[in-house]
Formats: C-alpha cells, sequence, structure tokens
C-alpha cells in the first residue's frame, strides 16, 4: 500500500508543478521571445538588458526577454512548427522566408517594414588560421589547395555555412571567372572539408577544440569572439574579397498578435537601429549600419571589398533555390 | 521435515559441497580447461585497459573540468538561475513521466506474462518500438503530429494549448523513449515465476487487486524498482527526442543535458562540465542503487534456495 500512496502523492505533485509552471509562463505577458541562431548569444546577452531598462525608463513596463539558439535554419523551422516567437532575428533572409512561406506567419514583404531590408547589422566571412598561420593562408585561392584541411558548417542548415559557400562563388566571378569555374572551384573547396557540422558554433568547437583543420570560415564578430574567449591561440586573416552577410530582424506578426506584445515587440526591434543597440553591435564586432557608429569603430571592421547575395546571385530566394535546395549545386558538388 | 531427516540432508549437502569443489579446483588446474598465464594477465590487462580509457577516464574528466576553476566556480554554475529552471522542468518530466510508465510498464507485463490473448506478439513488439526508433525520430514525430503544419497543431494553436516547445512535448518525448524499461524489467521475471502463485490465490478467493497488490507486486519488487530506477536515469539524460521538442528557450524549456550543450556552445566549459557532472552523479548512483538491487536479489534467491 505505502508504494500506492506514494505514487499518488508524486502523480499529484508531479501535475501541480506542472500547471503552476504552464500557468506563471501564460501569465507574464510583457515577455518577449526571441529566437535567434547561434552566434548571436554574448549579443544578445547585452543588448537585451539594454531594452529592458529602456524600456523601462520610457514606459515604466517591466519587460523580460526569453532567447532561444540554435541552428539557423532549425530555429527557423521551429517557429514555422510552432515555437511562438515574437521575434526573430536570424543571419540570413531565407531563414525568416521560411515563416511566410511555410507557415504565413509574416507578410511577403516583411523586408521592406524596417532600414536596411530589416538588417540592423552585418558581418562577413573571414578565415581564422592557426597561430603563425603554418599552412599561409592568404585568401580563396589557398583554401583549396590539396591538404589544406577547411573547417565549414553545412550550408544547408546553417547561414554561416551558406555565406561561406556563396562567398568562395562570388570571389571568382568577381575575378572575372565563368559559373563553371566558380562551380569547380567550390567544388575544390568542399572537397578540402573534412567534417560538416550543423552549426557555427558546432564548426568552431570541431575546430578550436577538437583542433581538426587549418582554417575555419566564420562571421567576423565569431572570429572575434574565439579569439576573446578561447586565448589568442589563432590569427584572423582577411582575404581580399568576401561577401556581405547581413543580420535581418522581424516581428512574428501572427504570434504577437496572439501575445498581445506588438507595440514592445516593435519597440525592441527598433531598439536594434538606436544609436545604443548599434554601439552593442560594433561592441561584439558586427558591423553597424548606422553611420555615426560605424565611424567611430573604424579600427575594429576592416574595410574589404564585399559583395551581397543581390548583386551576386540575384537575391536570395535565387540563391537559396540554385545552389541549396534539394539537389541544387550544393548537393551535387558534395555528391562527387 | 523431521529433525533427522533435515539432519541428514544437511550432512549429504556438506559432502556433495566437499565433493564439488574438489572439482573445481580439479578444473582450475587442468591444462585443457586453463590458458598459460601471460595469456590470462594480457586479457585482464586488456579488459582494464579499455574500462579505464573508455569509462574511468572520461568520467574523471568530467570532474576535473568540473572543477577546474575552483569550487566556487562550479557551485556559481549550479546555482546559476538558468540551471536551477534546467534541473527543476527535468525533474519534472522525470515525476511524470517515472510514475506514468510504472503504471503502463506494470499492466502490459502482468497481461504479457500471465494471460494469453490474441495479439500478443504485436504488443510485446510495439512496446520494443521506442528502443528500435531513434530518439531524434521520435521527437520529430510529435513535431509532425503538434507541429503548427502537422496533424492537430492548428487546432491547438487555436484553443492556444502549447503542445510542442513546451513542457508538455518535452514530457510526452520523455515518456516515449522511457516506455518499454519496465516493462522489459518485470515480463521475462514474470514469465519465470509463473503464475500458479496467482492461481493459488484465485482459488483461495483473493479478488483481482488483492492478487496485485499480495502477490504479483510482491514478487517483483526488485525488477520493478530496478526497472523505475533505469527509467528515471533515462528520463533524466536524454536528449535527442528533448532537444528536437524543446524550442531552446533558456530557463524555460531546457533540460539538464540541453543546458548542458548550451553551456558548451558558448564556450563556458566550466560551467557546461559542472551542469554535466549532475547528470554523471545522477548515473554513478544509479550504477550504485542497480549493484544494490542485483546484490538484494541474488540474496533473496540465496535465502529462497536454502529455506
Amino acid at each position: 500500500m505505502f508504494k500506492k500512496a506514494v505514487f499518488k502523492q508524486g502523480l499529484i505533485g508531479a501535475l501541480i508543478s506542472a500547471s503552476v509552471l504552464l500557468s506563471t509562463s501564460a501569465l507574464a505577458d510583457s515577455s518577449l521571445l526571441n529566437v535567434s541562431y547561434d552566434v548571436t548569444r554574448e549579443f544578445y546577452k547585452d543588448l537585451n538588458p539594454a531594452f529592458a531598462k529602456f524600456w523601462k525608463q520610457k514606459t515604466g513596463e517591466t519587460v523580460t526577454i526569453n532567447q532561444s539558439h540554435g541552428g539557423s535554419s532549425k530555429q527557423a523551422r521551429s517557429v514555422a512548427d510552432g515555437l511562438e516567437a515574437d521575434i526573430i532575428s536570424m543571419n540570413q533572409a531565407p531563414d525568416i522566408d521560411v515563416l511566410y512561406d511555410r507557415a504565413k506567419l509574416i507578410p511577403k514583404d516583411w523586408q521592406k517594414r524596417l532600414p536596411h531590408g530589416s538588417s540592423p547589422t552585418s558581418s562577413t566571412i573571414v578565415f581564422l588560421v592557426r597561430q603563425g598561420n603554418p599552412k599561409q593562408i592568404k585568401d580563396w585561392d589557398d583554401l583549396v589547395k590539396p591538404g589544406t584541411a577547411v573547417v565549414i558548417p553545412n550550408p544547408k542548415t546553417s547561414g554561416n555555412g551558406k555565406y561561406s559557400y556563396l562567398a568562395a562563388w562570388g570571389y571568382v566571378l568577381k575575378k572575372g571567372g565563368t559559373e563553371a569555374q566558380a562551380k569547380d572551384f567550390v567544388g575544390k573547396l568542399f572537397k578540402n572539408v573534412p567534417v560538416l557540422d550543423t552549426g557555427g558554433r558546432g564548426a568552431t568547437t570541431t575546430f578550436a577544440q577538437r583542433d581538426i583543420g587549418d582554417v575555419l570560415l566564420t562571421f567576423e564578430n565569431e572570429v572575434n569572439l574565439i579569439n576573446k574567449e578561447l586565448g589568442n591561440k589563432f590569427d584572423v586573416v582577411y582575404p581580399t574579397t568576401s561577401i556581405l552577410a547581413e543580420n535581418p530582424i522581424a516581428v512574428v506578426d501572427k504570434y504577437v498578435d496572439k501575445h498581445k506584445t506588438r507595440t514592445v515587440a516593435q519597440a525592441y526591434a527598433d531598439f536594434h537601429y538606436s544609436e545604443e543597440g548599434q554601439e552593442i553591435a560594433a561592441k561584439h564586432y558586427i558591423r553597424p549600419s548606422l553611420a555615426s557608429v560605424l565611424a567611430k569603430h573604424k579600427a575594429d571592421f576592416k574595410p574589404i571589398d564585399l559583395f551581397s547575395v543581390d548583386d551576386v546571385f540575384g537575391g536570395w530566394t535565387k540563391a537559396q533555390k540554385t545552389h541549396f535546395a534539394d539537389g541544387g549545386t550544393f548537393d551535387a558538388i558534395y555528391a562527387r | 521435515m523431521p529433525a533427522s531427516t533435515s539432519l541428514l540432508t544437511t550432512q549429504t549437502s556438506a559432502v556433495q559441497s566437499t565433493q564439488y569443489s574438489n572439482y573445481q579446483n580439479k578444473v582450475a588446474r587442468s591444462r585443457a580447461t586453463s590458458e598459460p598465464v601471460w595469456v590470462r594477465w594480457t586479457l585482464i590487462a586488456i579488459v582494464l585497459l579499455f574500462l579505464g580509457l573508455f569509462l574511468i577516464v572520461p568520467l574523471a574528466a568530467v570532474f576535473t573540468e568540473a572543477l577546474r576553476k575552483g569550487f566556487d566556480t562550479y557551485i556559481t554554475a549550479l546555482i546559476d538561475p538558468d540551471a536551477l529552471s534546467s534541473i527543476k522542468l527535468t525533474l519534472i518530466a522525470a515525476a511524470i513521466a517515472v510514475p506514468l510508465n510504472l503504471v503502463f510498464g506494470v499492466a502490459a507485463a502482468w497481461a504479457i506474462a500471465k494471460f494469453e490473448f490474441r495479439g500478443k506478439s504485436i504488443l510485446i513488439t510495439l512496446i520494443d518500438l521506442p528502443f528500435a526508433v531513434s530518439p531524434v525520430i521520435a521527437g520529430l514525430i510529435y513535431v509532425l503530429i503538434f507541429g503548427l503544419q502537422g496533424w492537430v497543431g492548428p487546432t491547438l494553436m487555436d484553443y492556444d494549448v502549447k503542445v510542442i516547445f513546451a513542457i508538455p512535448g518535452i514530457v510526452l518525448a520523455t515518456i516515449f523513449v522511457t516506455f518499454p524499461f519496465i516493462a522489459r524489467e518485470l515480463i521475462p521475471l514474470m514469465q519465470a515465476q509463473g503464475k500458479d502463485e496467482e492461481e493459488a490465490g484465485l482459488v483461495l478467493g483473493a479478488s483481482g487487486w488483492q492478487i496485485l497488490w499480495r502477490i504479483t507486486l510482491p514478487n517483483v519488487k526488485w525488477g520493478l524498482l530496478y526497472g523505475v530506477i533505469l527509467t528515471n536515469a533515462r528520463a533524466m539524460g536524454e536528449f535527442g527526442a528533448v532537444s528536437v521538442v524543446s524550442g531552446h528557450i533558456r530557463g524555460m524549456t531546457n533540460t539538464l543535458p540541453l543546458h548542458v550543450e548550451i553551456l558548451y556552445n558558448e564556450y563556458n566549459y566550466a560551467a557546461a562540465f559542472a551542469v554535466a557532472s549532475l547528470l554523471a552523479i545522477l548515473a554513478l548512483v544509479t550504477l550504485v542503487l542497480k549493484s544494490f538491487i542485483e546484490w538484494k536479489v541474488a540474496r533473496n534467491a540465496e535465502i529462497d534456495e536454502k529455506s
């Protein structure tokens, strides 16, 4: 009989605690959920308290911002599948387009709602090599040499990987190469990739912790963070040209209407563009869009020749379809 | 049993056991059944090396890494609000999954071991399904059912019921992956015990509940406890299935294993290993309890044989 009583108590206790937990999360109405990609953790750790302070001063309301991080495409898919994000912040437009394509959570023209194509900040792909640059990696051409191991996350599941892939492709085109030459070049590049991690952070761990590979291709902000967090065991190499990686954000209409959080969510999105928000971005080596802030941090952001996805690939939708869709160029290259 | 017979039995068994141990010694000494010394020691050394490399070193590494930056960092990592909330969520998930699987496991094992019915083999196969399915697939199944693009997701959304990316989804995924443990533990045990005692009880006029509480359950109590411990360990340690349905919201839908992953991805290795050490401690406690139960069962069996 003892067991029965214990079991009953346990079950009732569990149900009560579950319902309490559920109801508290439903009651806290001035809380926002920001679903983001892997490498923005540190940025949002600074930005969120700053916004909460700003909002408290402005309206007297307390706002808590919950964060969810992961591989960008995986995160976007979760939101489309019902993860009720008030704000989505990604490192490429297609991951927000998914919300329109798959679930009609936002309007099709979401990019027109905020300045700079809804991208308050940007970054670019640079190289991280081991200290002293033992393989003498200077530019994209050095990456396709036989015997150079390059760590890039999977272009199908991470923005990081997509940008690296497109940057290499664009480099050949910018040099005056043909599409066929670009395909050949990218093919050689991915032959040098020993492991395809699913997300940016996984790739960093592979390179920095597991000591695999000679060079890691990742975002400029991530590179600086790695050096800060893991000691200066690495050197940063800026290639001659690279890709402009825009970091778009969007208020998820369907969910903010459901949560009645549109005003605060919109203010949060706008805060990314404010001088304070931009300053926080610059501090985390994310390129700000506000000219005054950019001028102040000129030394941190080496000027390299950047091309955008729109310039070279005719927009994300097209690039996504030709290169990363099932049966696209990446599949063809990687299967070889 | 009369005293003389009992004395006789003891004597016989004493004689038997001396003979048996002589025989054992002979076998041990004979060349046919033993390897040369160097072979034996090489084999033992290989096993020890293997154990050390794959079990003890990783376990030691978890604790050394966790304490690398000192005991204060270790404690700070554990009392961090996000860590506490992940501990709470893990306990909630286990507290719901374990009792439910306990009821289901006992019911299923009882039906399978004590009764004959149509479709029994299908039921056994179904119980094993969660073992065969990869946990990630298990998680995706729930996304397909309860997701916004899934079968019942849109309806649930209309009624504002959250299943996936919230606690119910995590509990469901946990229940799914721990489904077979108790039943699998009890079925062979109950089958070995047969149904003689239950039938005797029935003949003497016991009701169904009385048979269950007074005969069946006491007979399998150690096996049952063993199953519960394994279920609990798996429920707390599950990563794959829970990762798919969690949504990874810090402080809200992160379980312990997911929290470890997050900390690790934040380059916060000391904290990641500190939280991981909690899971390692859980594993060690599980092992100790498991050995204790095995010892208890063996002792009970011995007592049964002697009496």
